[in-house]
């Protein structure tokens, strides 16, 4: 704080200038004038959803290309709160999507640190397994998936087929797989060292782990946590065969009832989008960071 | 010492609020007022709900909790009995490591290498809508033949056949991914210059990308409409006529593939980003000083210095593309006529629409063989993703 103060900070203007110093201003239009289309064509169906989601119901298809409508109204979201499932498919895939997280993490953070640490025998047949899981879509591992289910909730009773439980168990394949791959990226990068020397000071090889690798390993616990967040949250493939009744929709089955009920729906459709978008966006924007540094730290390294 | 504790007692809130973190909290000011006005949002409308019943909310937190704690006990259970018989009974040297791995493997035996070789048997037998009960159906290696022969000869789909499927796939892939480079590498140059509001570039530029898929193809698909729809509409503003875009074969792929061009850029931009920042600028002067022009240092220095990052990202971006079983789904149904299905959505199609099981799973596993023969060779030519080897 101090030594900010005691040096006099250049204005924000000659800053930018500085900044983009480097190149003609002529280029420099251009190059700006690139991004600026660049960036409406990424941003301009988002804001027409949001302007759809504004629309009065007689006028919600309209051939006309204004982002506000002249008479603005939320009777969509109204639409959407009180007389859809809204909140309903929002809370059931609120409740897929941590315990999904939370188990992916928890079974992951041992078994990464297994493949990190230990030669024994069958470990690289396990990280090829691993890998293999991540080229095989889910798309087909859905008929054996399916299938099991059906057999596992007609042979127990355990309601596989139909229920949250289901779906969490299936993502859980996905999750812990990769849960692994990337725990396993990061535990590399620790040196060994703080074990051993944990060690010495007289603890055991899990006190070292839980005492010593695990604090240091947060950050990466958290990307972890959060990827499976974001993986749970907007799959749709997985959720349309375990969940075919309506009472257990996720807002992605949800939302896809809303779109097929032809353009009736068009407006609520818009709402809900605009209203699970928001969170989603924020919470992508603000982790994106440490997002993106978990993607190199352990699946492309080298 | 009772008045120092007082002291204390007095002074620690004050302590807390001076050493607390403030440039954290603004810089986490966002997600915070996001969060709190979801936290306000449902607590306003929640209580005016219809299906989402106290009763059911009480009742699937309940199922869930029990489920996590089941799965806790599991796992205390398995390490209990871990220990006895590695550890006590054996003395082994790896007993360690097993324990920590056993959990994730029972669940991963579990969920993907029993319903692997579960499908294999499945593409044996004839299960279908027909033979969907036990006892109904059977294995046979008669069946398997069959089901794998139907793959190549028989309709995959209502009236497709596999090999225009999986020709379409590939174009569908090689296409998207060519764009997805193109299009994020011309992006992350432009934004590694040295450029005002770059950080704000990159944030709205990266949208496409942090948008649920779901709600990203169900919106492009309403944008593709006939009459209502931006794109037509742009065209009339430009005055060019109306395209069917979602009526006919030619213009729902291209829809379909404008759709995923837009949605993959942003992953390769960011990737293609990092990759450039990591390449020391000594390179460069050096280049200057030798007069190189622009091209010369694109092709000499950036675009091999870039391909530790480019190969590996698009090896990603091509079975991410491959399996875009979203935006093909969700945007055109395969429609019109089956004529943009892709492989992964042909497969769901005749499993769970036409609920052909033993022909579907003959599909997958000759599915899975096409894209790992892909995977492998990539990797085997570029070195990508060495750490298993290590």
């Amino acid at each position: 704080m101090s030594t900010q103060t005691l040096i006099n900070p250049p204005s924000i203007w000659k800053r930018l200038w500085r900044r983009s110093h480097g190149d003609s201003p002529l280029k420099r239009a251009l190059i700006h004038a690139i991004l600026i289309f660049a960036c409406i064509v990424a941003i301009y169906p988002a804001i027409r959803v949001f302007s759809v989601s504004l629309r009065p119901g007689d006028r919600l298809l309209s051939t006309s290309l204004d982002l506000i409508p002249q008479d603005a109204t939320w009777a969509n979201y109204q639409r959407l709160l009180f007389q859809t499932d809204f909140f309903l498919w929002v809370w059931n895939s609120l409740l897929i999507t941590i315990v999904t997280s939370l188990a992916g993490v928890l079974l992951a953070a041992t078994a990464g640190y297994a493949f990190s640490r230990w030669k024994f025998p069958g470990r690289a047949p396990g990280l090829i397994l691993l890998l293999t899981t991540q080229m095989m879509p889910a798309v087909m591992m859905l008929i054996p998936t399916y299938l099991m289910f059906v057999e596992i909730t007609r042979t127990f009773g355990v309601p596989l087929v139909g229920s949250y439980l289901g779906l969490i168990v299936a993502y859980m394949m996905g999750s812990v797989a990769f849960s692994i791959w990337i725990l396993k990226g990061y535990y590399d990068t620790i040196p060994i060292d703080l074990e051993e020397a944990a060690k010495i000071d007289g603890t055991s090889e899990l006190g070292a782990f839980y005492r010593v690798i695990l604090p240091l390993s947060t950050p990466a616990l958290a990307i972890v946590f959060l990827f499976n967040f974001t993986y749970a949250w907007v799959e749709y493939p997985l959720a349309r065969v375990i969940l075919p009744k309506a009472e257990s929709f996720t807002w992605t089955l949800g939302l896809r009832s809303l779109q097929s009920q032809f353009n009736t729906e068009w407006g609520t459709f818009a709402a809900a989008s605009v209203l699970v978008a928001i969170p989603s966006l924020a919470l992508f924007l603000w982790s994106s960071k440490w997002l993106i540094s978990g993607l190199t730290i352990g699946s492309v390294k080298g | 010492m009772a008045s120092l504790s007082v002291t204390r007692a007095r002074t620690l809130p004050m302590r807390v609020l001076g050493e607390m973190d403030w440039k954290s909290v603004g810089r986490n000011l966002p997600m915070l007022v996001v969060a709190g006005a979801t936290i306000w949002f449902v607590a306003t409308f929640l209580p005016q709900q219809q299906r989402l019943s106290p009763e059911y909310v009480v009742q699937s937190a309940t199922d869930v909790t029990k489920f996590t704690l089941g799965l806790v006990a599991f796992v205390a259970a398995l390490e209990i009995a871990l220990y006895i018989v590695l550890v006590r009974m054996l003395h082994w040297q790896y007993a360690l490591p097993y324990m920590l791995l056993a959990p994730a493997a029972i669940v991963m035996a579990f969920l993907f290498i029993y319903p692997f070789f579960y499908n294999i048997a499945i593409a044996f037998s004839n299960r279908s809508l027909q033979h969907f009960l036990p006892g109904t159906y059977d294995y046979s290696l008669q069946y398997g033949i069959e089901n794998f022969t139907s793959v190549f000869t028989d309709k995959v789909l209502h009236d497709t056949g596999f090999w225009e499927v999986f020709f379409r796939t590939w174009a569908w892939t090689i296409i998207n991914v060519f764009f997805h480079v193109l299009g994020g590498l011309g992006l992350a140059l432009l934004l590694n210059r040295p450029l005002a509001l770059r950080g704000i570039y990159r944030t709205i530029l990266v949208i496409p990308w942090a948008l649920p898929q779901v709600i990203a193809a169900l919106s492009l698909r309403g944008e593709f409409h006939y009459e209502y729809g931006f794109v037509n509409n742009m065209l009339v503003a430009l005055g060019l006529p109306r395209v069917q875009w979602l009526g006919e074969a030619i213009p729902a792929f291209i829809a379909a593939t404008l759709s995923n061009i837009w949605l993959g850029i942003p992953f390769m931009m960011v990737v293609i980003l990092g990759g450039l920042q990591s390449i020391a600028a000594e390179f460069y002067e050096a280049a200057d000083m030798d007069g190189a022009s622009a091209w010369q240092k694109f092709v000499n220095i950036t675009w091999p210095l870039l391909q530790p990052v480019v190969a590996p990202a698009t090896v990603l971006g091509t079975i991410w593309t491959f399996n875009a079983f979203n935006v093909i789904y969700l945007i055109t149904q395969g429609g019109p006529a089956e004529k943009t299905d892709i492989l992964v959505t042909a497969l769901f199609k005749s499993a769970f629409e036409f609920y052909r099981y033993g022909q579907g799973a003959a599909f997958a596993i000759v599915i899975f063989f096409a894209l790992f023969s892909f995977s492998a060779a990539w990797i085997k030519i570029s070195g990508a993703l060495k750490a298993v080897n290590e």
